[in-house]
């Protein structure tokens, strides 16, 4: 077997290790029954999202990711049960919902996964093509999003402004008078 | 670049920041905000109008300036003018908040311009998220009532869902084109299965904003809930910004692909039959004002439906036209219905009573704005229906233009029971609804254009033919 062949089998070993970590940490944040722990699964999810940027030798996002998702949103999440929950932890279970509802969600998800696993796996992809991941990946992405991408770029700004402004409005609620 | 061609977008942006910034001001100085915002939007929208007939395609294709854009960046312009005109005394209901909301009506505009200008995917999607986000909190923004705030989590958790349903759309699309410039994708979409699964999930996530049935779910509860301007607002510029996308992306994109074999029209018509159908078949048994005139608005999605589903010149030609005439039309209705609930506290239709001793102009103008949408000539939703069903028998959906007028006739009951209520049954109160210069001002607006667009459609339907020349 040659080097590369076997460099590919590696690839493929370590994607399939991500994929199934990432995607068990997913279920975990769906169909655990207690909300710290729902927090700490999507922590898990968000470093398994980072690892494969990492595969893809996409460095810089995969760090953002990390940074951003794993570190801030997941600590601002926990804040907010932590502030939010006025009762034990293990007393935020959402009622578990009537058995038609569980087989109705089942079915229809499993419709969509099938549908959309056949749909990808019988696609003719057209592989990707070039020189793979440029030297300066971070320049290159700061010259897409100041040059070309720039309005959709001062959008998310806008768009975060926007947010923040709602926060404070929902945040403060209503004002005595 | 000229950087005249995204006057409109930067003008909206400082506008909708001097709005946050004004409130800040202490005092009574701060109540400048609703007099600046509304002739910051009017100077915004003389502009748009004077550089009409602008065409420019920047960075690459990822930003039109075109005539299409143009069209709609003027209606949703006429459309938050309108709604800000309109809200009158409703606004005091949002208290030390007054500066927000305008702020907010503002960035929501200017995500809807983005998104009618997006000539690629990434942008049309940020557009997108602006205009949702700022609707999330407008929605909300009645933090003492229950009702609004609970409309307002609905509408973020199905809203959510709704982006992720069209951004893995999305991303299916540029897997396979390696491209997310819309106009770039249509060379090298070939009919494969995640091609079809991302287009039909792309078409999904638009028709959630549209409240397309079977995506209509949110519509009925957030509309009852969401703060009266809000709602008019919500059903009037949000549809027609989704409308504004999902026409480029499906005639750029999908439409001009030689590759691809895909009846898109026919999915498309067959959701406009069901939505007209179901839509209007529930408003006809509704008896709050504000959920008829939210199910009375997924049947009108359904028309303007039919007219992209058609996919000719009538067809297009019909969803510009309808989408503006339809900020008139319904814009008049939830005007009226804001200074009723205002006046009466209650959003049940029963609150008309005797409108028409009390204020006849007001039970006048009402009529004239539902049976426009009811489509009885001479006002201007007839000529509106009349584009969108000839373009559907052209392409030969005559099924599609047979269920559209029967189901006009239906809708015809329950848009005249509230003239029934407004003109037979007596009033509980003698003395009139009041309301400001400026929410007259809006109403006479909204019923001269709608009778001026039915009997001298002409002008209007000329610009629209300007607009869609592009994609023909």
């Amino acid at each position: 077997m040659s080097t590369a062949a076997a460099n590919l089998q590696l690839q493929d070993a370590v994607f399939v290790m991500i994929a199934i970590v990432t995607t068990g940490a997913a279920l975990g944040v769906v169909f655990l029954r207690n909300i710290v722990h729902n927090a700490l699964c999507l922590v898990l999810t968000f470093l398994g999202v980072a690892a494969v940027y990492f595969q893809l030798n996409a460095g810089f996002i995969g760090l953002v990711q990390i940074l951003v998702y794993a570190g801030a949103i997941s600590v601002l999440i926990i804040f907010a049960i932590m502030l939010v929950m006025d009762k034990e932890i293990n007393q935020t279970n959402l009622p578990i919902p009537s058995l038609g509802r569980r087989i109705a969600g089942v079915y229809i998800t499993a419709l969509l996964v099938i549908t959309l696993v056949l749909a990808i796996y019988f696609t003719a992809w057209p592989l990707a093509t070039g020189a793979g991941a440029p030297f300066d990946a971070v320049g290159m992405l700061a010259e897409l999003m100041l040059g070309d991408y720039v309005i959709a770029f001062e959008a998310a700004a806008v768009l975060l402004l926007v947010a923040v402004v709602g926060a404070v409005i929902l945040a403060k609620g209503v004002e005595k008078q | 670049m000229e950087i005249s061609l995204l006057g409109t977008e930067i003008l909206l942006a400082t506008l909708g920041f001097l709005a946050l910034v004004t409130g800040l001001l202490p005092g009574r100085a701060k109540s400048i905000t609703g007099s600046m915002s509304l002739a910051g939007l009017l100077l915004i929208l003389v502009y748009t109008i004077a550089h009409f007939g602008e065409e420019a395609s920047l960075f690459q294709g990822i930003y039109l300036v075109d005539n299409f854009a143009a069209y709609f960046k003027m209606l949703f312009l006429t459309a938050t003018l309108l709604v800000s005109l309109g809200a009158g005394r409703y606004l005091e209901r949002f208290e030390n908040k007054k500066s927000e909301f305008y702020s907010l009506m503002v960035f929501a505009t200017l995500g809807m311009v983005i998104m009618a200008s997006a000539g690629d995917f990434i942008t049309l999607y940020v557009g997108l998220e602006l205009m949702t986000v700022s609707f999330y909190i407008l929605t909300a923004f009645l933090l003492r009532d229950g009702l609004s705030t609970e409309a307002g989590l609905k509408y973020l958790v199905l809203g959510a869902a709704s982006s992720a349903i069209l951004l893995f759309g999305i991303s299916l699309v540029m897997a396979y084109t390696g491209t997310t410039v819309i106009g770039a994708t249509a060379a090298r979409l070939m009919t494969e299965p995640a091609v079809v699964a991302g287009i039909v999930l792309l078409a999904a996530g638009f028709a959630f904003k549209i409240s397309v049935i079977p995506f209509h779910m949110w519509t009925p509860d957030i509309y009852q809930g969401a703060p009266t301007p809000v709602t008019n607002y919500l059903s009037v510029a949000s549809k027609a910004a989704a409308f504004a996308a999902m026409v480029r992306v499906f005639m750029v994109a999908v439409d001009a692909a030689p590759g691809l074999t895909l009846s898109w029209n026919l999915i498309l018509a067959i959701l406009a039959a069901l939505t007209i159908i179901v839509g209007n078949l529930i408003a006809l048994v509704q008896e709050d004002i504000k959920r008829l005139l939210a199910y009375s608005s997924i049947a009108q999605a359904g028309y303007i439906l039919a007219g992209l589903a058609a996919a000719n010149a009538y067809g297009l030609k019909g969803v510009l036209f309808y989408a503006l005439l339809y900020v008139f039309c319904n814009t008049g209705a939830f005007i009226i219905a804001t200074a009723v609930e205002v006046d009466s506290g209650s959003t049940a239709i029963e609150a008309f009573r005797g409108l028409s001793k009390r204020s006849p102009a007001l039970a006048a103008i009402m009529t004239i704005c539902l049976l426009s949408l009811a489509g009885i000539p001479p006002l201007a939703g007839f000529v509106g229906k009349f584009y969108l069903f000839a373009g559907a028998i052209q392409q030969g959906y005559l099924w599609l233009a047979l269920i559209g007028l029967i189901m006009s006739m239906v809708s015809v009951y329950y848009y005249l029971n509230v003239s029934r209520v407004m003109y037979i049954e007596k009033a509980g109160k003698q003395e009139p609804v009041k309301g400001s210069g400026a929410f007259r001002l809006a109403l006479w607006v909204c019923a001269l254009a709608a009778i001026f667009l039915g009997c001298y459609p002409a002008p209007l339907s000329n610009l629209a033919q300007q607009a869609i020349q592009l994609f023909l």
